[in-house]
């Protein structure tokens, strides 16, 4: 038992068992919810001109870069908005943030001795695996490499030598635009446009950070990458820009891992993905996405605008997404993939559950352009508490899409009668050859389901994450090994309190 | 005196306004089989149902104890925990969950309820191969997901595997020889007599006499209008074969 002689609320004629149980409703059952003590260098506050030129500088930009940004800012300004997801907020004041902060430790480490021991333990606390905090120790021989991306800069990143030899480049965007500015100018924006959409342009015009890979012609790349992103700093936007190129023959299979800290102010979270797959490239990019929800009333919790897009632009390409989206008080995102090259293919593979007060508008666009051209889409939506689901789908099929092959597959799970699941997809072809499937499902955790499985002892979370866990499987099973069990439990912690 | 493994006194328990058991009076001393006969709607299942602690039910009399455990006051999963098992008339499938995922998450979470370590993997495979085998099942079985597509046949020997590796103290059957032919009532059949033991004691409720053929009970109770209204030994079913439930209803009017 606890010691409770420090409340001070505590009167002699309240039973204990009523401050138990009032003390067991854990208010704000985040794990992740610390902020680590680095310090911060932070841009003016707001949103200006002077703020992309400070980013700009920051980043030791070249001018090219600094025009690029200054000429999305302009276009910024234009944008207002969109509203047609399923999701409610308060307005976002962009004058009230902060859009850049570094932590302080001047220059790149060369070595993990020169690692922010705070850091280090912070890796700790987020329960990265403890074969990736080996890899940071130095201990094992690397087959995940980690970037790590914490606010806005990398702080360390692992492993890139070994890469180097077989010529792939792992690094930072603001390092890839210093080291690699030709590839940048070639590929940055060509899959999502400056001025896509509101959220993607405002990135464009403040993006401070993410991870850049370029894998050669032919090279297989021998480990799975990862990145870690983090919100660390009070107030302040996230903008990664990631940008992936597999050139012709070339294989990567990309991990990208979130958790956030708690805090009492919605953060808006806005990052730009952009995969570009060559002629019989092959590109999967995995996310288990866990940021702060808010607490159990909705207040708090990340704002997550994300644009992230896959361009097929070789024949027989292939681009598959799998996303597993379980934390942000608001998602809004669509892993979209543009089947250009004949013979290409996209794949999109979800799991989103929302839990709370969550709000998740999340789907994909699979766009047939080239001959031959086949996609499927899993998605899984678990809703639980008070949230609201919604699977948004597009697929579209092309004139010049010949026998373009869709197959489309949308479950819905619903944990209580508070919650919504929707499926909204949206279906055209202007080509007479092509094949579009689509299949959806709604369902309830029966009565009659827990029942059965309380009477073989399970308790009431434990059945709950059992049976979801047997909801999401087709999706679980396209996760990487190393992401399956952590995935597997975050589906439990994320459905904690979603009944009883 | 032994402690019973089951004693039920004066149980009453009612679905919305309608009562449905009506005063049930039950000892089952361990070791013991006990069967439960009556027509269909005089309330056998609700009996297993309100044992299991289903949440449809309001118990407005009456005590039940586990091995001398208030078992009212438990919920579901303390039941199975404390060794309450009951194989379902019409088992419930769970999609995506493989039956073998199920039994281990089965299996350990009673454990952790009684305080008990996790079963080692190899431990596990070793039991369930074990129990498998009386049973028919095999592997290819294993792998699928728990009841979803499976045969009568199959869920009923599903049932008795889970029953085998959960190891409870008390057994409910409910008309466990429904759905099932000649050869699969056998293979049932054999798997819960194998089970039988001086420490465990089965509840069997079926409204054909046939089950009792393959799994010989030591008393047979005749279940009427929402209480028992008359107890016996095995020939006691013979007679409700011959007769029918007729003669007893007049008992419980």
């Amino acid at each position: 038992m606890a010691d409770y002689d420090h409340i001070p609320t505590l009167k002699e004629n309240i039973d204990r068992a009523t401050v138990d149980s009032v003390l067991s409703l854990d208010v704000d059952k985040y794990k992740y919810g610390f902020e680590s003590a680095i310090e911060s260098d932070m841009a003016p506050k707001g949103l200006s001109e002077d703020t992309v030129r400070f980013i700009s500088a920051k980043k030791q930009e070249p001018e090219w870069m600094l025009e690029w940004r200054l000429d999305a800012y302009r276009r910024f300004l234009t944008l207002t908005e969109p509203n047609w997801a399923k999701v409610h907020y308060p307005q976002i004041d962009l004058q009230d943030m902060y859009y850049y902060a570094a932590p302080k430790s001047t220059p790149a480490p060369t070595s993990l001795d020169e690692v922010d021991p705070a850091l280090l333990e912070m890796y700790e606390k987020l329960g990265i695996p403890l074969r990736e905090r080996e890899i940071l120790a130095g201990v094992e021989r690397p087959n995940v490499a980690v970037d790590a991306v914490m606010d806005s800069v990398s702080v360390v990143t692992t492993f890139r030598e070994e890469l180097s030899k077989v010529g792939i480049i792992f690094c930072s965007m603001s390092e890839a635009i210093r080291e690699y500015p030709e590839l940048v100018r070639k590929y940055l924006a060509t899959v999502v446009p400056v001025t896509d959409n509101y959220y993607a342009t405002l990135n464009s015009a403040v993006f401070t950070d993410g991870s850049f890979v370029y894998i050669p012609k032919g090279v297989r790349c021998p480990m799975e990458l990862s990145t870690y992103f983090r919100i660390n700093e009070k107030k302040t936007g996230q903008f990664e820009r990631t940008l992936i190129i597999a050139e012709a023959d070339s294989y990567v299979s990309y991990l990208e891992g979130c958790t956030a800290p708690s805090r009492a102010e919605s953060q808006l979270h806005a990052a730009v993905v952009e995969l570009v797959a060559m002629d019989n490239a092959e590109i999967k990019y995995s996310t288990v996405q866990n940021w702060y929800p808010g607490d159990k009333d909705g207040n708090g919790g990340i704002y997550n605008f994300v644009t992230k897009r896959g361009d097929c632009r070789g024949a027989n390409s292939k681009i598959s997404w799998t996303q597993v989206e379980t934390g942000a008080a608001i998602t809004w995102k669509y892993p979209s993939c543009i089947l250009r090259g004949d013979g290409s293919r996209g794949e999109f593979y979800s799991i989103a559950i929302s839990n709370g007060y969550q709000q998740v508008d999340s789907g994909t666009k699979m766009i047939h352009l080239g001959k031959n051209t086949s996609s499927r889409i899993i998605s899984k939506g678990i809703a639980a508490g008070f949230s609201d689901n919604t699977y948004r789908g597009q697929v579209s099929a092309h004139a010049r899409a010949k026998n373009a092959r869709n197959f489309t597959q949308c479950d819905s799970l619903l944990i209580g009668d508070k919650c919504g699941a929707h499926t909204v997809p949206y279906i055209e072809s202007r080509n007479g050859s092509a094949v579009f499937e689509h299949e959806a499902t709604t369902s309830k955790i029966s009565d009659d389901q827990m029942f059965y499985c309380q009477q073989r002892g399970l308790n009431e979370e434990e059945a709950v994450a059992l049976i979801v866990n047997g909801f999401v499987r087709d999706v679980l099973q396209h996760l990487p090994m190393e992401f399956m069990v952590e995935t597997q439990k975050l589906i439990a912690i994320s459905l904690e309190g979603s009944v009883g | 005196m032994t402690t019973p493994i089951l004693e039920i006194r004066n149980l009453h328990a009612r679905i919305e306004d309608r009562e449905i058991l009506k005063g049930v009076n039950l000892i089952i001393p361990p070791g013991e089989v006990h069967a439960v006969m009556g027509r269909n709607g005089s309330g056998k299942s609700t009996l297993s149902y309100v044992l299991a602690g289903k949440a449809d039910y309001e118990i407005t009399e009456g005590e039940v104890l586990l091995d001398g455990e208030n078992l009212l006051e438990m919920d579901p999963a303390e039941r199975a925990a404390a060794g309450l098992f009951l194989a379902f008339q019409y088992p419930i499938e769970i999609p995506g969950v493989a039956t073998m995922t199920f039994l281990k998450a089965a299996i350990n979470a009673q454990r952790k309820a009684r305080g008990e370590a996790e079963m080692s993997t190899p431990d596990f495979m070793r039991a369930v191969k074990t129990a498998g085998t009386d049973l028919q099942i095999d592997t290819a079985m294993l792998k699928r997901p728990l009841n979803v597509g499976f045969s009568g046949g199959e869920k009923k020997r599903a049932e008795v595997l889970q029953m085998a590796l959960l190891q409870p103290k008390m057994c409910i059957l409910d008309e466990t020889d429904s759905g099932l032919d000649i050869d699969a009532l056998q293979v049932v059949s054999k798997g819960v007599n194998a089970l039988r033991s001086a420490g465990r004691s089965m509840l069997i409720i079926t409204h054909y006499q046939r089950l009792l053929n393959y799994i010989v009970p030591d008393v047979v109770h005749v279940f009427s209008d929402g209480k028992i209204v008359e107890s016996g030994d095995k020939d006691l079913a013979l007679q409700l074969e011959a007769k029918g439930y007729a003669d007893f209803d007049g008992a419980a009017a």
